[in-house]
C-alpha cells in the first residue's frame, strides 16, 4: 500500500488500483455523513479532484493519487458513509480505477514518509 | 416628523459619548470630504401616520386592479378563487413573518407547515422529495439547471421556446453567466418540435427543460421528450402550473427528473408580480444536489415526533464555496399561504378548481370560434390558456380595457412572429356571463 501527500492511499494488484482515505485524513474529518463518488467510465488525471468527502465539520476534496478510469465504485458508502471513519484502508475504500501509468505509482509514499508528512 | 431618524438629539449625544466621539462629523472623519454629500438628502419630510396612509390610499387607487376589471390575462400569473379563510390563518402573529425560521427547531410549528407544504408538492408533482421551497418560479427553474449540470457533469440545456420568455432571460442571466451553453428551440403548432430536440439532443446535453402545460397554454408530450433527454443521459425538467396538474398526469410518472413552478397559483395574490413563491421537487437520485432547506420528520428521545432541518446545514455552513447553489432560505410566508390553500382545497377541491378551468376555458374557445376575422393559430390540446388571433390586436386590447376587460397578453413582444396574437387565460374565477361579455365585446370591436 502507498500512499499521497492528499491523505489518500492506493492498494495496486496488476492494473487495477483501489484508492481510498487514510485513517489520519479520516479521523481529522470526524464523523462522515457522505461520500460524493465519481461515476463508473469517468476518467481522470492524477492530481484532480474526483470526489468530495462530507463530514459534520467540514467538506473535502479527494485527489486522485493515480491517473485512470473508475471500474467500480463503493455503493455501499451510500447507504453507511461511516465506514470510511470505522475501517478507512478496507470496507471504506472508495474506487477502484484501471491505471493508465503504472510508473505514477513509484511516485507515492510509502508508510514512513507519509507518516512523516503527518506530524 | 421632519426626519426619518426616530432617535432624538439627547439619544444620539449619548450614542456618541458612549463611542467616545463628540459629534456625527467626526464619527464619519474617516470618509474624505469629497465622497461625502455636504447637504442633506433632497427627499420630502417624513409623514404622520394618518398623513402616509391618506397618501398611499390615494395612490393606490390609480391602480386597475382585478378587483374591479375583469381578468383574462395569464401568462404566468393567475387570477384565481382565494378563500378569506387564507388571510385569516396566514396573518397570525405566530406565522406571519416572511422569514425563513434561523433557529429552527424551536419553531416546531413553522418547521411542521414546511414539511406539509413539502408533502403537498410531492404528491402533486410526482416527485419524491422537495425543498421548503424558493422565491419564484423562474428561478425554480434556474436552480434546477445548476441540479442537472451538478449530476451529469455536463454544461449544456435545451430550452424550448414554449417556455415562458421571462424565465428564459432569468435563465439566460443567471445560468449563461455561469458558462451554461444555452440552446433555445423554436415551435410548430405551439409545442416542441420534436425533429429539432432530436438533432438538438447530444452526449453534451445536460437537461431538457419544458413547460407543462407551456406558455400557449399548450400540453406538450412530456413523455417522449423525457424519453428523448434519457436516452442521450440528459434529465428532463418539467416547469409545470400546480392547478394543472390536479387534472394532468403527474410529471414524475411521465418520466420527469425534476419537477419546477411558480406556485402563484395555488392561492397566492396577483400583487403586481409578487411575492411569489418557486417550487422545486426531485427523484430521490438529486437528493445531494437539491439546494436550499428540507424539513424531515423525525422522533425525540422520548418518542415523541418533532420536526427538523435537514441537509440545509451542509449547503451553507459547511460546504461553503463548494456549495452547490447561494440559496439557502426559503419563501416561508408564501410556502404557508400555499399549503394552507392546497388543504382547505383538498385533493378534489383542487381537481374541482382545475376541471373549472378547463372547461371554461373551452366553452370560451368554442364561442371565440364564432367571430368572424379572429383564427386560433395551434390545434394543440391546451388546459385553461389559449392564443387567439384578432386584426390590430394592440388597438383591440385597449379598447377592451376600455370596458374593463383585461383581455389578454400580446405575444409579439415576444415572439415576433406571433404578430396581432393575443395570450388568454381562463381561470374558475370567470363566470358564463364574463366569459360571454368579453366574446361579445371583442366581436364589435372586430367590425
Amino acid at each position: 500500500m502507498k500512499f499521497s501527500k492528499e491523505h489518500e492511499w492506493v492498494k495496486l494488484e496488476g492494473n487495477t488500483a483501489t484508492i481510498g482515505i487514510t485513517d489520519y485524513a479520516a479521523h481529522q474529518l470526524g464523523d462522515i455523513v457522505f461520500v460524493e463518488l465519481p461515476n463508473k467510465g469517468s476518467k481522470f488525471e492524477v492530481n484532480k479532484v474526483f470526489g468530495t468527502i462530507e463530514s459534520v465539520k467540514t467538506v473535502s476534496d479527494v485527489y486522485a493519487p493515480m491517473s485512470g478510469e473508475v471500474t467500480e465504485v463503493n455503493d455501499e458508502l451510500d447507504a453507511n458513509p461511516a465506514l470510511v471513519n470505522e475501517d478507512p484502508t478496507g470496507k471504506g475504500w472508495i474506487v477502484k480505477i484501471k491505471i493508465s501509468d503504472p510508473k505514477e505509482y513509484d511516485q507515492l509514499l510509502d508508510e514512513a514518509a507519509y507518516k512523516a508528512t503527518c506530524e | 416628523m421632519s426626519t426619518y431618524i426616530p432617535h432624538t438629539s439627547t439619544e444620539l449625544q449619548e450614542m456618541l459619548n458612549v463611542i467616545g466621539v463628540k459629534t456625527i462629523d467626526e464619527l464619519f472623519a474617516e470618509i474624505p470630504n469629497n465622497l461625502r454629500l455636504n447637504k442633506d438628502l433632497d427627499i420630502p419630510c417624513g409623514m404622520s401616520e394618518l398623513e402616509m396612509t391618506r397618501e398611499l390610499t390615494s395612490l393606490s387607487e390609480i391602480n386597475k386592479t382585478v378587483d374591479k376589471n375583469v381578468c383574462f390575462l395569464g401568462g404566468g400569473a393567475y387570477d384565481h378563487i382565494i378563500p378569506a379563510a387564507i388571510d385569516h390563518l396566514l396573518l397570525r402573529g405566530d406565522f406571519f413573518t416572511a422569514y425563513t425560521p434561523y433557529q429552527p427547531e424551536v419553531s416546531q410549528g413553522t418547521l411542521q407547515c414546511i414539511y406539509e407544504y413539502q408533502s403537498l408538492i410531492c404528491s402533486l408533482t410526482g416527485m419524491d422529495q422537495t425543498n421548503a421551497s424558493l422565491y419564484e418560479g423562474a428561478t425554480a427553474n434556474v436552480e434546477a439547471i445548476k441540479m442537472a449540470e451538478a449530476q451529469t457533469g455536463r454544461k449544456k440545456v435545451i430550452l424550448l421556446d414554449t417556455i415562458n420568455p421571462a424565465y428564459r432571460k432569468v435563465i439566460k442571466t443567471i445560468n449563461g453567466a455561469q458558462d451554461t451553453e444555452i440552446i433555445t428551440l423554436s415551435f410548430e403548432d405551439g409545442v416542441c418540435d420534436v425533429t429539432k430536440l432530436a438533432r438538438a439532443i447530444d452526449d453534451k446535453t445536460a437537461a431538457v427543460l419544458v413547460q407543462y402545460p407551456n406558455f400557449f397554454g399548450c400540453l406538450e408530450d412530456i413523455e417522449n421528450i423525457a424519453k428523448m433527454a434519457h436516452e442521450a443521459g440528459a434529465l428532463c425538467i418539467v416547469c409545470a402550473n400546480p392547478i394543472a396538474l390536479a387534472i394532468l398526469e403527474a410529471p414524475g410518472n411521465l418520466g420527469a427528473d425534476i419537477v419546477t413552478g411558480e406556485g402563484q397559483p395555488l392561492g397566492v395574490p396577483l400583487s403586481f408580480g409578487g411575492p411569489y413563491i418557486g417550487f422545486l421537487a426531485a427523484k430521490k437520485a438529486l437528493l445531494r444536489k437539491m439546494p436550499g432547506r428540507i424539513v424531515g420528520k423525525t422522533l425525540d428521545i422520548d418518542g415523541k415526533q418533532g420536526f427538523v432541518l435537514t441537509l440545509q446545514a451542509r449547503e451553507q455552513h459547511i460546504r461553503r464555496e463548494k456549495a452547490g447553489s447561494n440559496i439557502c432560505s426559503n419563501q416561508a410566508l408564501v410556502a404557508l399561504n400555499t399549503t394552507i390553500y392546497m388543504s382547505l382545497m383538498g385533493a378534489e377541491g383542487l381537481k374541482e378548481v382545475a376541471l373549472h378551468c378547463f372547461q371554461k376555458a373551452h366553452y370560451m374557445k368554442s364561442e371565440l370560434a364564432k367571430i368572424e376575422k379572429l383564427t386560433v393559430p395551434f390545434t394543440s390540446s391546451f388546459f385553461h390558456e389559449m392564443v387567439i388571433k384578432v386584426p390590430n390586436a394592440d388597438s383591440v386590447l385597449k379598447r377592451m380595457e376600455e370596458k374593463g376587460i383585461f383581455a389578454g397578453i400580446a405575444l409579439e413582444k415576444y415572439y415576433p412572429n406571433l404578430k396581432d396574437c393575443i395570450l388568454l387565460a381562463v381561470t374558475e374565477k370567470r363566470t358564463k356571463s364574463e366569459i360571454d361579455d368579453y366574446c361579445k365585446y371583442l366581436g364589435e370591436a372586430l367590425k
